[in-house]
């Protein structure tokens, strides 16, 4: 830990501090760089939309030749996040490729919100709800934005 | 009287634990015991056997044939011998020491140039076999080996055999393998070292390249995009050449030159954010640039840490270009490239279904054999390593001729499992009625009392013991009721476990004894020196031992496998045929072994003894292999299981 933070990531914070993406927002831990308090809002028009997802983000010691570690923090019903708010998305794991970015992963993130993929799941018994009954599954997902994931006043 | 002694009510409770403490495993070991110490006292009888066969000769004329004569009625017909032996046959009854010399004799007029084979006049088993044998259209190589050359005359077809191919363009013949070239159990195969396999690649590189009039590096890429099949990728190709270009990870060429190591004034590279001036740099066809020091990792991590060679794609994002080797070159230290032709090979090999590895640990060999999968069901494809290990290409376990592969994955999985646990349970075994503890009964009479739950009943039919009345002994309700069914089902599994442990004590039995004959194999170099300076023997002249050595090695192998064979065999005509070649060798092989095992100042007599029975053992395991093959292609064979389903 007390080797010097690579210039990238000293990099990527800062554009995430000077030109933050809407919706988005990541803030570092003072006493830990490569630790991050991310929050993403659902997207407009989503069974998710109005609520406020808290994550957490670590860059491993070979960021960015590997992926960084995300997990959302907030309960979440999506077929493709399970009860532990892990994540299943492609650029997670074997497409990462280490010219993608902090930014270009939670943008990543929050369109798997928008479009959640009942066809890869990672959570079954959602990803079934999702597919035989894709109203009564938004229904709840909407009842679980509501309820776990409103904006701290 | 037995009932009023509480004694001999056999119990739950003392049974169960006598039942924990004797699992079928130790059961099987102990019965493995009882068959090697009978091994040695049958052995007289055996020799008997074989020395009674000569005499029975006669009788084979009769109808009443005992076993022995039609078995090696049987052997002349499989070793396909000219009636020499029916003439012998013919003879009346005499005593053995005449018919051998007469037999010699025979021989000796049978054949062209006097061999040194037959220089015995000392009492051979069985030579009306080795007498079948030599009158075998193969007289001149095995002449050679009842001297000494014992060894191999397997490997020594097969060389013939490869002599026959030509050294190249022979890599996609494939159907003509399957036919019979010497003996039904060979397969031609070859050995290819990496060098070998490096110069195969590079030939059908240059080959397609001229074709395709691609560059050598984009060729190699697009043969790895088609897993080596050129055909297809050169039909493919014209079919839509863009296509197939970026499906390999070779499209959208924005950079015509090839890639260099470049420094670019202002560039800042993506993966790292550094921007120094004198940055060195590069960028692939597809023209995405990295700092050299990124890329480097990246390779690093995808060749060292993921085994990743054929496919590493540019670290762009959603960029489909693969590394080439050129750029790799560029790039990397020769630690990492060696690394990375090092996986390239392996993903050739893997690719084509004609290549293996050798599995052997540290062997650098791949082999090449044109059997394929389908084609397993009737064929057992036993290839030989430069390095001398020999093994199934089919499914690259340790040799297991004759038995196919489908049987011994089953059978490996049967005997690792605990089916016959259950099964052993099942058959020794009967379960309170009332509380279902496991009882074993092991004397006593037929009235139970658990031990755990009190519960008293009938050990016939289970019944409540009050409901029989004064009937102590017989259990008069015997064929009502459901007992009949509960009797049955507890006859077939213990029939069926009598069935598997019959096969599996001799399959174990043979691997035991192969390792015992391993043991005593260590010692062989030992007793040879030993004997060298006891009997005054060359060096060459002891070699005999070594030679006995490994025949009984191989065919302890085959043998084993033979139980596993039989034991997955339907009873047909010909199943009678391949238990008397089992017998016939097994038989063989204990001789030898007897002999073998004799102290150090006895051999030197045996010598000549023993380089007969090697040969015979020898000549027994081929007629056993060579026969099974015939008839597991012919498909005659009838299975109780399906070859073709999945394990």
């Amino acid at each position: 830990m007390t080797a010097p933070l690579p210039k990238r990531i000293i990099k990527e914070t800062e554009r995430l501090q000077t030109e933050p993406v809407p919706g988005i927002s990541a803030q570092p831990h003072d006493d830990n760089a490569r630790y991050f308090d991310v929050m993403v809002q659902g997207p407009d028009g989503s069974c998710y939309e109005g609520g406020v997802f808290s994550l957490e983000l670590f860059l491993p010691d070979d960021y960015p030749m590997t992926p960084p570690r995300i997990r959302f923090l907030t309960r979440i019903y999506h077929p493709n996040i399970d009860r532990l708010g892990r994540i299943c998305l492609d650029v997670l794991k074997n497409n990462w490729s280490p010219a993608l970015q902090i930014r270009t992963i939670l943008l990543s993130i929050q369109a798997l919100l928008g479009a959640p993929n009942p066809e890869d799941p990672l959570n079954e018994a959602v990803a079934k709800q999702w597919k035989e009954n894709q109203g009564e599954a938004i229904k709840t997902a909407r009842e679980w934005t509501k309820l776990y994931a409103q904006p701290k006043q | 009287m037995a009932l009023t002694d509480p004694g001999r009510y056999i119990t739950s409770g003392g049974q169960l634990s006598n039942c924990l403490a004797r699992p079928p495993r130790s059961h099987f070991l102990s019965l493995i015991h009882r068959h090697t110490f009978s091994r040695c006292t049958t052995q007289p009888e055996f020799n008997r056997a074989t020395g009674c066969f000569v005499i029975d000769e006669a009788a084979a004329s009769t109808s009443t044939t005992p076993p022995l004569t039609r078995k090696r009625k049987l052997d002349t017909t499989t070793t396909s011998a000219p009636p020499t032996s029916a003439t012998a046959g013919a003879e009346p009854v005499r005593k053995a020491s005449k018919t051998k010399q007469k037999q010699v004799e025979q021989v000796e007029a049978a054949l062209p140039a006097t061999p040194q084979t037959l220089v015995s006049d000392k009492p051979m088993d069985s030579d009306d076999e080795v007498n079948s044998v030599i009158s075998s259209d193969e007289f001149g190589g095995d002449a050679d080996s009842s001297v000494g050359d014992v060894e191999d005359f397997g490997a020594d077809d097969s060389d013939v055999d490869f002599d026959d191919l030509p050294e190249h363009d022979n890599f996609e013949t494939q159907e003509k393998d399957l036919k019979p070239r010497k003996k039904a159990f060979e397969v031609d195969h070859k050995v290819y070292s990496p060098e070998d396999i490096q110069r195969q690649q590079d030939d059908q590189v240059a080959e397609v390249s001229t074709l395709l009039e691609q560059p050598h590096e984009d060729t190699a890429i697009l043969l790895r995009y088609a897993r080596w099949n050129k055909e297809k990728l050169i039909e493919q190709y014209m079919d839509g050449q863009e296509e197939v270009l970026d499906k390999a990870g070779l499209g959208q060429d924005v950079q015509k030159s090839p890639p260099r190591i470049e420094t670019i004034d202002g560039f800042m590279c993506d993966i790292c954010c550094e921007d120094g001036p004198g940055l060195q740099s590069l960028a692939m066809k597809c023209g995405h640039r990295f700092c050299v020091d990124c890329y480097r990792q990246y390779l690093d991590q995808k060749i060292r840490g993921e085994g990743e060679a054929a496919r590493i794609k540019c670290p762009g994002d959603g960029c489909n270009r693969v590394v080439d080797a050129k750029s790799l070159d560029l790039l990397v230290r020769t630690d990492l490239t060696d690394r990375y032709h090092q996986l390239l090979m392996r993903t050739y090999v893997d690719d084509k279904e004609n290549l293996k590895w050798c599995p052997s640990p540290n062997c650098v060999y791949a082999i090449e054999c044109g059997v394929k999968k389908r084609d397993l069901t009737r064929i057992v494809p036993t290839v030989q390593c430069d390095c001398k290990h020999s093994f199934c290409f089919g499914c690259t376990l340790a040799d297991h001729q004759p038995c196919p592969c489908a049987l011994v994955k089953l059978w490996l999985k049967k005997c690792a499992d605990d089916s016959e646990t259950a099964n052993w349970i099942s058959a020794n075994t009967k379960e309170c009625p009332k509380c279902h503890s496991t009882i074993e009964k092991n004397g006593g009479c037929n009235h139970m009392t658990c031990r755990k739950c009190r519960n008293e009943f009938c050990w016939m039919c289970m019944g409540v013991w009050s409901e029989h009345g004064t009937s102590w002994y017989n259990c008069n309700r015997f064929e009502e009721r459901s007992g009949i069914d509960a009797r049955d089902t507890q006859a077939r599994s213990r029939q069926s476990l009598e069935r598997y442990l019959h096969y599996y004590n001799r399959y174990a039995n043979h691997e035991q004894s192969a390792r015992l004959d391993k043991d005593i194999f260590h010692k062989t170099e030992k007793k040879m020196t030993l004997l060298q300076s006891a009997s005054n023997m060359s060096w060459i002249e002891v070699q005999f031992l070594e030679e006995a050595s490994q025949a009984l090695q191989r065919c302890r192998q085959i043998l084993k496998w033979t139980y596993a064979f039989a034991y997955y065999l339907a009873r047909n005509n010909e199943t009678e045929i391949f238990e008397d070649n089992q017998k016939n060798l097994e038989l063989a092989v204990e001789d030898l072994s007897e002999m073998f095992e004799k102290p150090t100042d006895q051999l030197s007599g045996l010598k000549v003894e023993m380089m007969d029975k090697t040969t015979f053992c020898n000549r027994r395991r081929i007629i056993v292999l060579d026969d099974t093959a015939k008839r597991l292609k012919d498909g005659v064979w009838e299975f109780n299981v399906d070859l073709n389903k999945p394990v």
